[in-house]
């Protein structure tokens, strides 16, 4: 049975991506049967080509993913550069790594009451230092150039990048390599950025590499963020998936393959870029630079982590605060008064939908817990670690944009006549999930100890009895913190769940994205605290749990 | 599971659900029973979304329906989504069942034969409805043929804040207030229902004659007598909020606009909808409405099912429910909804015109006589085109 | 019953070469010191005889536990008891658990609690049944993991540089306790060990193991 894990969790991962890949290249070259269409045909893209908005759909693309990953990229350098191992990195890393759980789409929805025009900051700010009585006409959200949609992407992924930078550095000695350029005369960033940065991203390049597909093709934080005149290209793909009109899902699908095609273009680019960067880099480590006063780069980064943690959480603040608001007018700081009527209005939706997110949740993450632990215990067994080119696999699903080939999935599953719902939902969940549960456990049940199994066995346990009864409770953080990624993972997919589910299956986060364009703040808050608080529970639970279960077991608390 | 219903359908005729007998409403509301109907319906409106909750309170209390409201962003992506069932070959129990429907996406399912009837003239309740002094009968100009029942009257208003602004007669005074407030109005961006809504509010007020719009439009006709509509927007758009380079998406998010005192000015396709907004704070209780001297748009809402759905008798109990005196007046309080009916009062018992009375319009509410003439809506073939236009001029690549 | 360990042509290959070859009985109660410089493989040997060889090696030959080969036998099954140099008791687990864990199944319950307590009496930690593994001294923790080990029963006994981590007064206490228990039980015992005060108060034969690869 255990052989045959690895092979189940890798159909369970990749099936539905190659499936939904092909689902799309069939259509986008004017194949669909099922609609009586008949390739092969370059005629959706001709009608792609033909369409006004695909220059800047396509640039917005382009952008906002290389963008927001230059930046958070950049941020995550100096702020491990500056403060890596200091007990200041430690707060900022207590602080950050709730983030991650934050769904997009509830981080999204608070940034967009911060920094509207109407928003929280410039209600601070008013009248007395702006003199604004109304909110100024600029055009902060939704702007042309995608900038909303680049902040909104880059507050979410610095504490990805970080976290991920955080256990790179684990394994890359920093301390000595830091210590040796100190006593050589370097500053403390720059001997960072010289002697630990290289090896610490050739850990974290996939990873980044995650961050510019995601970025790129996200649909739910530009359906909020984003600009609409035109829309990015991902959105306008959802767009066209969804018309009425049959032929415009070739459109559709031929804008998938574009946008499949941009992502791989781009990663190419990005690979280029780090052969670029070496290569000046190793010429600039070569030039011996000692760079010593880095007093202002260590501020300015604590300032730029900063803000990205304050975003985060002032926006979910103020998600509570329009959730219990009654009428709030501009530039009053806060509102005339306090109500629960929003809450008891939703509540109660909010509630039910709370259950069916944590029913999907739940299943997706249960099964990718048996698969993952499956191949974990297999490669124990066996001692054939995971290979360079399984860890590509593991990231595959998470580097194709879920835009190119999830609409395929849809036409897919609807052609062959399966039942929508809350299974397939699951398993279009589990392709997510499994990824992130199979990185997040991978390295914690690596490094546990083997001589354990091997005193294990001499006492005359068994291979099951040793992973039940030594292994497992040894691991239980892990595993319980991997559980908590996957439901995370689980509760903020917006496109699975609204394309695969036909829209029979709601959750908090497509209740929260739907909403949105309605625009009602009160409603929006109700929704997107309770997405977060959906995230976030079960991480506390991950942390609070071994705490009790273990804590007359000194050694198991880190 | 094919086989079973057809077994099913053999062994208990009661349980062969594909065409309920229309002719025998009690035998529709058991069949309903325990039937769950999955409706359809735009969710972007927390208070739309709070009475269809309501509805299925009450059609589960009543009928033993359960109701599942599926919140759409559009309604179009139902219109899809029963389209790609019948190229599947799903015929018996397709993911929906009911749908709030108007317009074009009416006229594309009648006529693509996507639709369940006609029914709605066999509806108990449809002996009260004003099926002559209401436009009930034809959609957009579209014949409805039973094939879709009413379930509310809407027509245009516009929202204006007293604090900022005064009423205005027609589109043009609209035009000359914007440029003399910059960045004081918007409006939803096409193709959301709304924002279609405003560009025909505005053909229809600059044209001399309209009429000519009740008739499908071709291509001889069209540049010439949409003309006057791009002009306009040309001299508009530059005024609007954010200088017509973002939109608010649905006509829900313009109430969060005039709250912010971002704009002062909206248009609403429901004359109660601001009275309703300013008791749920959304609105501040400054805000009125006015219409337009020369009349407004004005349109029925009506609620259709899907040839293939499962459920058929169930959504009919919905939809007889929907056109109740009970569900009309809860739908006109300004207070819930503030819809206007599609009743016939006088064609009520004395008790139920009673509870109509009872309603009081709201601060921001006109009055029926007020609401003065309904234009009808143009033929759909002039929203499809006018909305592709719209998005090359202003939604992509300016 | 002939009691020993008995490794006959026992040869350990990585990539095809060979690492280690050994050709030796241990009879009951002696101890076999296996001396080397580390990366030899001494502790590759061990994984040979516990059944837990990684499969970057490879293992010929064949291994006899009081006369029956065990070479084919899984872990479990080998009753072949080891110590490393960590003491290795499962840190989830109280003191009297960790004893438990290698107790055979059957026996009531306070059967088996009369024998942990007893057992830790031998080791001069009586109550400590309750105690977390962490609050334990060194010396503590590693009388519990031998105590651990023999009520599992074993017929042979693995040190694997089991003493190397504790500090010289203690390392000679612990590491006659093991030796006299092994007497006392008549367990042959293999050592691995680079510490030649091990080998010699080992008192039983030593192999020198050299670098195979570099020949």
């Amino acid at each position: 049975m255990l052989r045959f894990l690895p092979a189940l969790t890798l159909l369970a991962m990749l099936g539905p991506v190659v499936a939904g890949l092909w689902g799309t290249l069939l259509p986008a070259f004017g194949h669909l049967p099922s609609a009586g269409l008949h390739g092969p045909s370059l005629d959706p893209f001709r009608n792609l080509f033909a369409w006004g908005g695909l220059a800047d759909a396509a640039r917005l693309s382009l952008t906002t993913g290389l963008v927001a990953t230059a930046l958070s990229l950049g941020i995550v350098a100096l702020i491990s550069a500056s403060w890596s191992g200091t007990k200041a990195f430690r707060v900022l890393e207590r602080l950050l790594s709730p983030l991650l759980s934050v769904p997009h789409a509830a981080a999204a929805f608070g940034l967009a009451f911060l920094i509207a025009p109407s928003g929280w900051v410039a209600r601070l700010l008013s009248p007395a230092l702006t003199g604004w009585e109304r909110p100024p006409d600029f055009l902060i959200l939704q702007d042309p150039l995608g900038l909303a949609m680049i902040a909104g992407l880059v507050v979410k992924e610095v504490p990805f990048l970080l976290l991920m930078t955080i256990a790179a550095i684990g394994q890359a000695q920093p301390r000595r390599s830091l210590l040796v350029a100190q006593s050589l005369g370097y500053g403390r960033v720059t001997g960072w950025l010289k002697t630990v940065f290289p090896r610490v991203y050739s850990q974290i390049r996939l990873p980044v590499y995650v961050v510019i597909a995601y970025s790129m093709s996200v649909v739910d934080v530009a359906l909020i963020l984003g600009p609409t005149t035109p829309p990015t290209l991902s959105v306008q793909i959802v767009k066209w998936m969804s018309d009425p009109d049959l032929s415009m899902r070739l459109t559709g699908a031929a804008a998938a393959i574009l946008q499949l095609a941009l992502v791989i273009g781009v990663l190419f680019f990005w690979w280029l870029g780090e052969r670029f960067v070496a290569h000046f880099g190793s010429l600039w480590i070569m030039s011996g630079r000692r760079g010593q006063d880095d007093t202002p780069i260590r501020m300015f980064s604590l300032g730029l982590g900063s803000i990205c943690a304050l975003a985060v959480f002032l926006g979910i603040a103020s998600l509570l605060v329009w959730s219990l608001a009654a009428f709030w007018s501009f530039p009053n700081v806060l509102p005339d008064e306090f109500t629960w009527r929003t809450w008891s209005k939703h509540g109660p939706d909010a509630f039910a939908t709370f259950g069916e997110t944590f029913l999907i949740a739940g299943i997706a993450v249960l099964l990718a817990l048996i698969l993952v632990l499956g191949c974990l215990e297999a490669e124990h067994r066996s001692g054939r670690p995971l290979s360079r080119r399984g860890l590509w696999m593991l990231y595959l699903p998470l580097l194709v944009p879920q835009t190119a080939f999830l609409p395929g999935l849809q036409t897919l599953l609807l052609s062959i006549g399966a039942d929508v719902g809350r299974i397939p939902v699951i398993f279009a969940h589990l392709v997510f999930v499994l990824p992130y549960v199979f990185l997040s456990l991978g390295d914690p049940w690596r490094a546990w100890d083997a001589r354990n199994a091997i005193v294990a066995g001499a006492l005359g346990a068994r291979p099951w009895a040793i992973f039940w009864r030594v292994r497992v409770p040894m691991l239980l953080r892990p595993i319980l913190i991997a559980t908590a990624v996957g439901i995370a993972v689980s509760v903020g997919q917006y496109l699975p769940t609204l394309l695969v589910g036909g829209g029979r299956v709601s959750t908090l986060t497509t209740e929260a994205v739907a909403l949105a364009s309605g625009g009602d703040r009160r409603a929006v808050g109700v929704y997107g605290l309770a997405q977060t608080l959906a995230a976030l529970v079960p991480f506390t639970l991950a942390i609070v749990v071994p705490a009790v279960l273990w804590r007359n077991r000194r050694n198991l608390h880190e | 599971m094919k086989y079973l219903a057809l077994v099913a359908a053999f062994a208990a005729p009661t349980f062969a659900f594909a065409n309920p007998d229309l002719s025998d409403w009690d035998a529709v509301t058991i069949e309903a029973n325990g039937q769950t109907v999955y409706w359809n319906a735009w969710g972007g409106s927390t208070t739309t979304n709070d009475f269809i909750s309501w509805v299925g309170d009450r059609v589960m209390e009543d009928y033993g329906v359960t109701l599942e409201h599926v919140k759409l962003t559009d309604t179009a992506d139902a219109v899809t989504r029963v389209l790609s069932e019948k190229q599947a070959g799903e015929d018996d129990d397709g993911a929906i069942d009911m749908i709030w429907i108007n317009g074009s996406n009416f006229a594309a399912m009648k006529d693509a034969e996507l639709l369940f009837g006609p029914f709605a003239e066999q509806l108990p309740n449809w002996a009260v409805v004003d099926s002559e002094g209401k436009t009930v009968q034809t959609d957009f100009t579209v014949p409805v043929e039973g094939y879709e029942s009413p379930w509310a009257m809407a027509q245009v208003v516009f929202m204006y804040d007293t604090a900022d602004m005064e009423p205005q007669p027609d589109m043009a005074a609209i035009l000359e207030w914007s440029n003399a407030n910059p960045g004081r109005f918007t409006y939803p961006q096409p193709p959301d229902f709304l924002g279609t809504t405003f560009l025909k509010q505005a053909l229809v007020d600059l044209l001399d004659d309209p009429a000519v719009l009740q008739t499908e439009a071709t291509d001889e006709n069209y540049a010439e007598v949409t003309a006057p509509l791009w002009d306009y927007l040309d001299a508009l758009t530059p005024t609007l909020w954010r200088e017509g380079r973002a939109y608010p998406a649905t006509g829900p998010a313009q109430l969060q606009l005039i709250a912010d005192g971002e704009v002062d000015l909206a248009i609403s396709f429901s004359p109660g909808e601001a009275t309703a907004a300013i008791a749920n704070d959304q609105l501040p209780d400054t805000v009125r409405t006015f219409v337009l001297d020369g009349g407004t748009i004005g349109n029925a809402s009506f609620v259709a099912i899907p040839y293939n759905s499962g459920s058929a008798a169930g959504a009919m109990v919905v939809a007889n429910f929907l056109m109740s005196p009970e569900a009309q007046a809860r739908a006109q309080d300004p207070n819930v909804l503030g819809y206007g009916t599609v009743l016939n009062m006088d064609a009520l018992t004395t008790d139920d015109r009673a509870v109509f009375d009872a309603l009081e319009l709201g601060i921001a509410t006109l009055s029926p006589a007020e609401l003065g003439s309904v234009q009808a809506e143009p033929h759909p073939s002039w929203m499809t085109r006018i909305a592709d236009d719209w998005a090359e001029r202003y939604g992509a690549g300016q | 019953m002939n009691k020993s360990l008995n490794l006959q042509e026992v040869c350990i290959l990585r990539d095809g070469a060979p690492l280690i070859e050994v050709d030796h009985t241990i009879h009951a109660g002696e101890v076999l010191s296996v001396m080397g410089p580390s990366g030899v493989g001494k502790s590759t040997l061990l994984s040979f005889i516990t059944g837990t060889l990684p499969s970057a090696f490879k293992g010929m030959g064949r291994v006899l536990l009081d006369g029956s080969d065990i070479t084919q036998k899984p872990p479990h099954a080998r009753h072949v008891g080891i110590l490393f140099q960590d003491d290795l008791l499962f840190p989830h687990m109280s003191v009297g658990a960790n004893l438990a864990f290698g107790m055979h199944p059957g026996g009531s319950k306070s059967e088996k609690r009369a024998k942990i307590d007893a057992s830790l009496r031998d080791v001069g930690l009586e109550g400590f049944a309750d105690r977390d593994p962490a609050t334990l001294s060194g010396g503590q923790k590693a009388r519990v993991a031998l105590m651990r080990m023999l009520l599992s029963n074993p017929r042979a006994l693995l040190l694997d540089e089991a003493f190397s981590r504790l500090d010289a007064d203690l390392r000679a206490q612990v590491r006659d306790l093991v030796f006299r228990t092994a007497r006392e039980r008549e367990l042959p015992v293999l050592m691995v060990t680079h510490d030649a005060e091990d080998a010699k108060a080992a008192g039983g034969e030593i192999i020198e193991l050299k670098d195979l690869r570099a020949c």
